[in-house]
């Protein structure tokens, strides 16, 4: 085994900053006005740091819960922005359905019916992996098309709004939407269920029998089974399924506390943001707070440059592509891949 | 019904090809890549990289420049990836879906830092089909086949060259050695981290020229995430191929047949939303994926980080 070294976190922003930086210089930016639009759009004030920060990092902390576990569990979910888009779909359907419900069921259902949607959208993965043996990278990654497509048939189909004009949905009704947390922001109580959510991962996952079956399938599937009689493939589509559950809520509390409606862009790619957001924090649902709000904060900031300082928001992304690369370069991230794949177990590696 | 009309079934068939043929260039390098025991997620990124490669050189010389930046910044991009799997030994997947994000993000800030934000009118060298005497003239299939632009008929003619040198080369048989047992392989005297290497940098510049052929020989144009996920879908033809160059041709024409399926059913008129058929490509290749369970021998040492290698 190789030696292992860990770089500093610090040290690690500071390099892709000075990178971002230099490209944009590079690019004819002005680097001075770009830095200062994006911190006052994204720590500047309580505003931008309500509005833009915390409300950007729900999803992000959401979605990068479900990369880590599915990460965790040695599950290639590379779909996160699919599940997201199912879940999405699902709450605005529902929402726009329930007519005139009690207040707790107009807010609680759509969320339960997003979380549903994900993880039937990640569980067709997961039973093409379990009876097919279909590499999930490849389902997933195939899988996000189709939400797409099926997003843009639902909104210019069956879900458009009354007047048929706008390839999106009506507004859901004001009973569905989640209450803001203070008249200040733009905060809403979807902040609170995302920090829940971590939490209880963080507890489940270091604390009780299922979190350390999922950690032990997820180091090596052989041992698992074999030492610690675990049945991996049980494991396995209980990650799938949650880890869809988690992206699908995601979308619900998009529409339920953002967005209002449904439309194709809906999300600017949480879900692939979800996987540096999960690998900085080294695949702990703790840790996806902080980098959840982290990478909020970049992608607040990168709006305000585009706006301020008219500087491509794309950028964020080589910064995203970076961060990933510095950590498999400095921390070597192991996941196994697809044991289930590869039944023999490697001989003294 | 139309495709009793020579005008209908002409425009499904070069609509086949002319999806296919993209897929199946970076398929075909992709093919190589796997069969040495390496997935490249980034192909995706390779060929968008390709496609803005492709803009640059199409916007200061001809088509053949625009190819060769095309597929230099394939094989850089796959380089990359090649760095940090063979060097670092990192994750393959989590490499390959960091270097598609890289490659969307740096295009997309060149892109608006060189061009601007609309991306101004572009004028750029475009590659003109070049009919095959005689053979383009073959009825229903012979425009589809042979009226194509010279970057077709390269694809055309590697899919037997891929499957001559992988079958019957001795390097072909080292390539397959690794991808199966790469401590073996490094018995016999195989190195198998060059060997990667190489199939890595093959695929990039197959990868890119993939890309640089949407621009030049297709859109006229370059487009932010303009391979909007040929990338992906190719990695799926090459498993949905059986790791097989004759295979992976076919695979990508029975996608490339899918998508252009919408023209046949728009003109039966059918009031089917298109979105299905836009969608429907995807969902033909998980069923084939699926259906190919139990029969798919992948190679052994696919996605395994190599760093028991010298």
């Amino acid at each position: 085994m190789a030696p292992r070294f860990r770089l500093s976190l610090p040290i690690l922003i500071g390099c892709i900053i000075a990178a971002t930086a230099l490209l944009l210089a590079a690019g004819g930016y002005d680097v001075r006005a770009a830095g200062l639009a994006l911190v006052r759009g994204s720590f500047g004030s309580w505003y931008a740091f309500g509005s833009g920060t915390l409300v950007r990092a729900t999803p992000l902390v959401l979605t990068g819960l479900s990369v880590a576990i599915a990460f965790r569990a040695g599950v290639f979910n590379i779909g996160a922005e699919g599940q997201f888009l199912a879940g999405a779909a699902a709450a605005t359907a529902v929402a726009l359905s329930l007519g005139h419900a009690d207040r707790l069921v107009a807010l609680t259902l759509p969320l339960a019916a997003g979380c549903a949607a994900g993880a039937i959208w990640a569980g067709i993965a997961a039973v093409l992996r379990a009876r097919f043996n279909v590499l999930e990278v490849i389902s997933t990654l195939l899988l996000n098309f189709v939400a797409a497509f099926a997003i843009s048939y639902l909104v210019r189909g069956p879900l458009q709004e009354p007047t048929h004009v706008y390839p999106q949905t009506a507004t859901i009704p004001v009973a569905a939407q989640l209450p803001r947390l203070g008249a200040a922001t733009r905060l809403h109580l979807g902040s609170l269920i995302a920090l829940s959510c971590a939490l209880l991962a963080w507890w489940i996952m270091r604390a009780t029998a299922a979190g350390f079956r999922v950690r032990a399938v997820g180091a090596n599937p052989n041992a698992a089974a074999i030492a610690g009689r675990i049945n991996v493939q049980r494991v396995t589509m209980r990650a799938f399924l949650v880890s869809g559950a988690l992206a699908g809520l995601a979308g619900a509390i998009e529409v339920a506390g953002v967005t209002f409606a449904l439309y194709e862009n809906i999300s600017p790619g949480y879900g692939y943001t979800a996987i540096a957001v999960a690998l900085l924090a080294r695949l702990d649902p703790a840790g996806v707070i902080v980098t959840g709000v982290l990478f909020g904060a970049l992608d607040a900031g990168a709006a305000a440059m585009q706006r301020d300082a008219n500087v491509p928001s794309v950028v964020v992304m080589v910064v995203e592509a970076t961060i990933i690369l510095a950590l498999l370069a400095a921390d070597r991230i192991r996941i196994q891949p697809r044991a289930s794949a590869h039944p023999t177990i490697e001989a003294a590696s | 019904m139309s495709l009793s009309s020579q005008p209908a079934a002409s425009e499904f068939f070069s609509a086949t090809i002319r999806t296919a043929t993209p897929l199946l260039l970076a398929a075909l390098g992709e093919v190589v890549v796997e069969r040495a025991g390496v997935i490249n997620i980034g192909l995706e990124g390779v060929v968008l990289a390709g496609s803005f490669g492709a803009l640059i050189g199409a916007t200061h010389g001809g088509v053949l420049s625009a190819y060769v930046v095309a597929a230099l910044c394939g094989l850089a991009t796959a380089a990359l990836f090649a760095l940090f799997v063979l060097w670092t030994s990192a994750d393959q997947i989590i490499t390959g879906t960091a270097i598609t994000l890289l490659a969307l993000g740096l295009t997309g800030t060149l892109y608006r830092a060189i061009y601007g934000a609309t991306g101004a009118l572009l004028t750029l060298s475009t590659e003109q089909p070049l009919p095959i005497p005689g053979l383009s003239r073959i009825p229903w299939l012979g425009a589809a086949l042979f009226a194509q632009p010279p970057v077709t008929y390269l694809a055309y003619a590697l899919i037997p060259i891929v499957w001559w040198w992988m079958y019957r080369t001795h390097a072909g048989l080292a390539l397959r050695a690794v991808g199966e047992s790469p401590q073996a392989a490094a018995a016999a005297g195989v190195r198998p981290r060059r060997v990667r290497l190489l199939a890595l940098m093959f695929g990039g510049v197959l990868g890119g020229i993939a890309g640089g052929m949407l621009v030049v020989a297709q859109a006229g144009t370059f487009a932010e995430g303009m391979s909007s996920g040929r990338g992906f879908v190719a990695i799926a033809i090459v498993v949905l191929g059986r790791w097989h160059p004759v295979g992976v041709a076919i695979a990508a024409l029975v996608f490339g047949a899918a998508s252009a399926l919408q023209f046949l059913l728009q003109a039966l008129g059918l009031a089917l939303p298109y979105q299905l058929f836009l969608a429907l490509p995807y969902l033909l290749t998980l069923a084939g994926l699926a259906g190919l369970a139990g029969r798919v021998l992948a190679p052994a040492a696919l996605a395994r980080p190599d760093e028991e290698l010298a």
